[in-house]
């Protein structure tokens, strides 16, 4: 297997906070590795860096390249896409227009081969796409998000929380997804709240606490540790 | 007032209004891509009518000089980030192509100017001197501000223009030019006594309307720098460089100055300093707009063209005080209506 993403050492500070520290971690060609952690941990903070939205400090490796100095903009091009948590539609545009600016990098020439394909993924896009991004339900939204994120046709796709405020139904649409575009070369390092989901279609898992990177290994082996177990998969909660 | 006093103001209205569109436009245009409020969109009318009337009388524009001074601050720029980058063949590179355009543009206006080769080689070399003038000036003055506030880049537009009105002293001389019509002549449309002219200004900003509103819902470009309007960071996400978006626009604010230059040039002498009434024209109009969407900001425009052009009629001496009090009802009803919405990041 080979390494697509590899970073080494990774630090972000908020001004004197340190948010992220010394993360490392690699994500192989065509693997998805799960990264999962309590609310402030650090997981948007980490991706973010990544994409080359915050400055950091460390080593970003893509595809055998250290990307540390390339902007984020540019590392689209490489092949990185990011769906961030605020999913940052162009909300007075139409979804077809969303769709089509997802493959700016790549050329009016790709776009409806592409966009077929995001079709064929997310058939509710299709039937949406004269409508205004702005006026989309919840999970529209994120099917959006991923899509755009999928014209550019990124060889590494970081998602989070795909799952945010999705009926159970749909996050087990969207996980399938996931899984589906591994089939395809697609690596995907993915940050999700919805633990036992995410570790599910994993390879690999990271859990993350205050920042740092406390456990890491096969994600079948995280999800058979009692203590990950016990902290983060959780039982069905009891509400009274 | 009988009506064929009602109908002349209302024809010279529309006109002008036609005028402060474009302006308007370009403002709205800027700040929704950038931020920026340009306060030196006027200068770029100035500097575009005083350029043309330069070259109409074979002499060589100053404006060469600002093009050649801008992209030799831009270059300086441009290759300082790339050498404290450690990329000295980048940084010989970016100072290679932000100069080397500027000074044969320069070098052929020069050449050029005085074998006075007719109005439209003159509007060419026109425009070749004061388009790239927009994305020189947002590298130089705005791009290092890209993530300042709105007041702080205010601050900075307000700069720019005096700078430019100074340098328009140095580079033109305190003395006012009218140029010859694009086109002459008249018509009488019923009651109606056209000139040929006003028709081209109306025209001419119908059509570039109309091309504007093709560019921005039609090409991949027009609608990257709307995305880039919309959410900056999402803009970034989908690989669309947000300089290039503030470069993109600046460019168009000067093509559109240039347009209005051509126009309103035969029609108004422009001095060094005429930049400022113009453009804030255009920016009460943009204002009344709301900023925003560009068919308010041309309606209001039209307004401010014919509340000019009556109150010229009932009260000269007050037609700029009356225009510009004109804004502050909009404002106050603005604030009252609108709901505050958050601003972005
Ligand atoms: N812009 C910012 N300025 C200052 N602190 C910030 C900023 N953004 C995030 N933080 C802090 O950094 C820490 C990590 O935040 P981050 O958003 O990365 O967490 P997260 O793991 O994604 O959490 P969640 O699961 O709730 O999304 C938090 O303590 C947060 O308060
Ligand atoms: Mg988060």
């Amino acid at each position: 297997m080979t390494i697509l993403l590899e970073v080494e050492n990774l630090s972000v500070s908020y001004g004197r906070v340190e948010a992220v520290r010394d993360v490392s971690l690699e994500v192989g060609t065509g693997r998805i590795a799960s990264v999962i952690g309590a609310n402030g941990a650090g997981k948007t903070t980490l991706l973010a860096a990544i994409m080359g939205l915050l400055p950091c400090r460390g080593r970003i490796m893509f595809d055998g390249q250290d990307i540390g100095r390339v902007p984020a903009e540019e590392r689209v091009a490489l092949g990185m896409s990011l769906v961030p948590e605020q999913r940052d539609l162009f909300g007075s545009m139409t979804v077809l227009e969303n769709l089509e600016l997802g493959s700016f990098r790549r050329g009016r020439a790709e776009i409806s081969e592409r966009l077929e394909s995001v079709f064929a993924l997310f058939p509710r896009l299709r039937e949406r796409r004269g409508q205004d991004a702005g006026t989309l339900s919840g999970g529209e939204r994120q099917m959006l998000a991923m899509g755009r994120a999928l014209m550019a046709r990124p060889r590494l796709l970081m998602l989070d929380e795909p799952s945010l405020g999705l009926a159970p139904l749909i996050v087990r649409d969207i996980m399938r997804t996931i899984d589906e575009l591994r089939g395809s070369g697609v690596s995907v390092l993915l940050v999700e709240q919805n633990a036992r989901a995410a570790l599910q279609i994993a390879d690999t898992g990271l859990v993350m606490e205050l920042g740092e990177a406390t456990v890491r290994g096969p994600a079948a082996d995280l999800i058979a540790d009692p203590r990950i177990s016990e902290l983060y998969l959780g039982r069905a909660v009891e509400v009274r | 007032m009988d009506s064929t006093i009602a109908l002349f103001l209302i024809q010279d209205g529309v006109i002008n209004g036609a005028i402060y569109a474009l302006l308007a436009v370009a403002l709205v245009l800027v700040f929704a891509v950038t931020r920026v409020i340009l306060v030196p969109q006027g200068d770029f009318v100035t500097f575009g009518g005083l350029s043309l009337a330069a070259l109409e009388a074979g002499r060589t524009p100053g404006a060469i000089w600002l093009l050649v001074m801008l992209a030799a601050a831009a270059a300086v720029m441009d290759a300082f980030v790339a050498a404290r980058e450690g990329d000295v063949g980048k940084a010989v590179r970016l100072l290679l192509r932000n100069l080397l355009p500027a000074l044969l543009i320069a070098a052929a206006v020069h050449l050029l100017a005085p074998l006075r080769l007719g109005m439209a080689v003159n509007v060419l070399l026109v425009i070749a001197i004061t388009v790239p003038i927009g994305p020189y000036l947002y590298r130089v003055a705005f791009q290092p501000l890209a993530d300042a506030s709105v007041l702080v880049l205010l601050i900075a537009a307000v700069g720019v223009h005096l700078a430019l009105t100074a340098l328009g002293l140095v580079l033109f001389g305190a003395e006012g030019y009218r140029t010859a019509p694009v086109i002459s002549g008249s018509f009488e449309i019923g009651p109606f006594f056209v000139s040929a002219q006003s028709l081209l200004v109306l025209a001419a900003t119908l059509i570039l309307l109309a091309a504007l509103a093709l560019f921005f819902g039609r090409t991949l470009i027009g609608k990257a720098l709307r995305a880039s309007a919309i959410n900056r960071r999402g803009a970034r996400l989908v690989g669309i460089p947000t300089m290039l978006s503030g470069r993109i626009a600046f460019a168009m604010a000067a093509a559109i100055g240039v347009v209005s230059a051509v126009l309103i040039a035969p029609l108004t002498t422009l001095y060094y300093d005429s930049g400022f009434i113009i453009g804030l024209k255009g920016f009460v109009a943009a204002i009344i707009g709301g900023l925003a969407a560009y068919p308010p900001a041309v309606a209001a425009a039209m307004a401010v063209g014919l509340l000019e052009s009556f109150s010229s009629f009932w009260a000269s001496a007050f037609k700029e005080a009356i225009v510009f009090a004109a804004i502050v009802p909009v404002l106050l009803w603005r604030s009252l209506t609108t709901q505050h919405a958050d601003e972005e990041e």
